[in-house]
């Protein structure tokens, strides 16, 4: 009661008291108060994250011994072969990178031309600065698709090889990181335009095409990759007539891009399908053709609704290439595995896969990191 | 009668007709909407349509521009009739432009974008053209300054005013409202109805379904009243409003009466 009385009588500093932002009491923000409310609220809390904090520092402490501190680096390679009994001597206590240092070339190229590893590697930077390009809305232009034509051009060219100098190299020989960019690139590049066709048939009021689309879903979706890959592999050189020889990683390539597809058309369809019919109409109401409709006005909004789930599929469909090594296929991950093959690094497993794990993290990681910012740049429009 | 105001009431006695809906029929399954409608509208003619919940209006006006299909009979739009033929579609689309209820707006783009894609696509007309029609439309519903903004940074009404703005800019010669302010808030009814009156002045040819009354009165040559998919009278505001002939016109009257 004194206090109103006491505001009735002097305006003016209140006015300026409710307007003067207030902090909150401190005790309930900053890391001390998130800590007190999320790790230690009660004594059940506080043994939990005690038992965690002790056996997370343990395992740091005792990864980073692991993988730093008693690493060992490289090893001696004398004409008999690389010596590594240092490694062995380790036996497990220390990491030994030695077999990353000495087979990171395999790992990324596989049995490609030893002197010819620059034409990779450099795809491989061609294909980073594709991706990083295509990534930045500004260049979200038709001339994009003129772009990946001509990288992925040049990206042939280098591979093969028989021009310009450069020694022809079969595609037998090709492997390792190459491999992996090349399926998972060409694969959604081709995969996610096929899919939109593909839900947008399933939406048809042709009953041919709407059919032809459900049963093309339907089939591949019901077959594992690993039978559609061996089928590419196996089965389709049957059915073509001899003399006719497609490349066993194109043919890979298109039963990747056939599974994709199909996977995807279903992401796009539930995008389409929640959106209102109003929007249709709407654009129907102007006077815009199917495509003029379904380009600027559906699309946009359908694909800005599944970014989430297209960005898992394509992470899925990334780590799904691996899957080529069953028909002789060397990617990544295989050219991995071979590479420790050879007696003298037979054992350095851990290495490996941690250094594969790595390469495959960091793209995936990229993915899902640009697919957030995405998604909250182009739905921005949502928020009031 | 007396409703001289309009300017192009003079003309129209000899003017052709803007569209013409013979005996039309239309089914949901095997429920019959649309009944033996008849329906001749002029050009420069305002017609309000109303009639009780389900009683077809929003299905007689949306077979107007074909978002819904009839069945049986004949509808003539500026002239061309609607078939399954897309061409006269789109060009019967490109001269009847549409207000819905829920606005409708395209949320991803802009103002200014959502008025001036048809423009562009349609008609093929120059952007920098198109944007400058778009301000003009934008200036005369009243909020030019909001051409920057997404849809969903306005209020209801003035989104309502954006997609009367949006299909004005088609330069359509006839305009569908179907409830334009049903989904309004009380105080943004106003607004919308002001700008639809603007418009009327100008001699637009419009099918309104509402139940504004004074709105109806304002501005309508005919009111039409709809019952169970049947036009079950028609006439000037007056007579319809204070003369009804038919028992279910004048139980849908003290209905609206006293919801008002
Ligand atoms: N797509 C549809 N499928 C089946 N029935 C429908 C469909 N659209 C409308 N109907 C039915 O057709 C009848 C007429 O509907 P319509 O929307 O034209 O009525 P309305 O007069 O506009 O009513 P309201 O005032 O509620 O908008 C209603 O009985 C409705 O249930
Ligand atoms: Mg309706």
């Amino acid at each position: 009661m004194a206090d109103i009385a006491a505001e009735a009588s002097a305006p003016r500093p209140v006015a300026d008291a409710a307007l003067a932002p207030r902090r909150p009491p401190l005790l309930q923000v900053g890391p001390l108060a998130w800590a007190r409310a999320n790790l230690f609220s009660s004594w059940i809390s506080t043994a939990v994250t005690l038992a965690l904090s002790y056996l997370l520092i343990r395992w740091t402490v005792g990864f980073i011994d692991w993988a730093f501190v008693k690493a060992i680096w490289s090893v001696p390679v004398t004409p008999q072969g690389a010596q590594t009994q240092a490694c062995r001597a380790l036996a497990g206590s220390g990491a030994c990178w030695a077999v990353v240092t000495e087979k990171h070339r395999f790992i990324l190229f596989g049995t490609y031309p030893y002197e010819q590893h620059w034409r990779p590697a450099l795809v491989c930077l061609l294909f980073v600065g594709l991706y990083i390009v295509s990534a930045m809305r500004r260049f979200w232009r038709p001339a994009l698709a003129l772009v990946w034509l001509a990288t992925l051009t040049v990206i042939g060219i280098l591979m093969w090889g028989g021009v310009l100098g450069m020694p022809y190299v079969p595609q037998e020989r090709w492997g390792g990181l190459v491999i992996t960019l090349i399926l998972s690139t060409f694969g959604i590049a081709f995969a996610f335009p096929l899919s939109i066709l593909v839900a947008l048939g399933r939406r048809s009021k042709m009953p041919a095409i709407k059919m032809l689309c459900v049963v093309y879903v339907e089939l591949i979706r019901g077959v594992p990759l690993i039978s559609l890959l061996f089928m590419a592999s196996v089965m389709f050189p049957l059915f073509l007539p001899e003399g006719i020889n497609i490349d066993k990683l194109l043919r890979a390539q298109i039963a990747i891009i056939l599974f994709a597809a199909a996977y995807l058309a279903e992401v796009v369809r539930a995008g389409l399908q929640a959106l209102p019919r109003g929007q249709y109409e709407a654009a129907d109401a102007l006077g815009l053709s199917y495509w003029q409709k379904t380009g600027f006005i559906i699309m946009p909004q359908a694909l800005r609704l599944v970014i989430p789930p297209l960005v898992n599929t394509f992470i899925g469909f990334f780590k799904d290439t691996s899957l080529v090594l069953i028909i002789g296929i060397f990617d990544l991950l295989t050219a991995g595995k071979t590479a420790i093959v050879e007696p003298a690094w037979q054992g350095f497993g851990i290495e490996i896969y941690v250094t594969v794990g790595a390469i495959y993290f960091v793209f995936c990681f990229a993915m899902s990191r640009y697919s957030q910012n995405l998604e909250a740049e182009l739905n921005r429009h949502r928020v009031r | 009668m007396e409703d001289g105001p309009h300017l192009a009431s003079a003309v129209r006695a000899d003017a052709p007709p803007a569209i013409l809906l013979d005996k039309v029929n239309k089914w949901y399954g095997a429920l019959h909407v649309l009944r033996d409608i008849n329906l001749n509208v002029a050009t420069g003619e305002r017609v309000v349509v109303c009639g009780p919940s389900g009683s077809g209006k929003s299905t007689m006006i949306r077979c107007i521009n074909r978002l819904e299909q009839h069945q049986e009979g004949r509808i003539v739009v500026d002239g061309m009739e609607l078939t399954d033929d897309t061409r006269s579609l789109d060009a019967i689309r490109r001269e009847v432009g549409m207000v819905f209820q829920s606005f409708n707006l395209f949320p991803h783009l802009t103002i200014l974008e959502n008025c001036t894609l048809a423009p562009i696509w349609v008609r093929r007309m120059p952007k920098k053209e198109a944007e400058a029609l778009a301000m003009d439309y934008l200036s005369r519903v009243k909020i030019p300054e909001q051409a920057k903004k997404y849809p969903g940074q306005l209020s209801g009404g003035q989104q309502q005013r954006v997609a009367i703005a949006r299909a004005l800019c088609m330069k359509p010669k006839i305009m569908l409202f179907d409830e334009p302010t049903s989904a309004l808030d009380p105080e943004m009814i106003k607004e919308v109805l002001d700008t639809m009156v603007m418009l009327a002045d100008t001699g637009m040819t419009m099918i309104c379904v509402t139940h504004e009354m004074g709105f109806a009165r304002q501005v309508a040559d005919r009111v039409v009243f709809m019952d169970r998919g049947e036009v079950v009278e028609s006439g000037i505001p007056d007579q319809i409003f204070n003369d009804p002939k038919t028992d279910r016109l004048k139980g849908f009257l003290s209905q609206i009466l006293r919801g008002h």
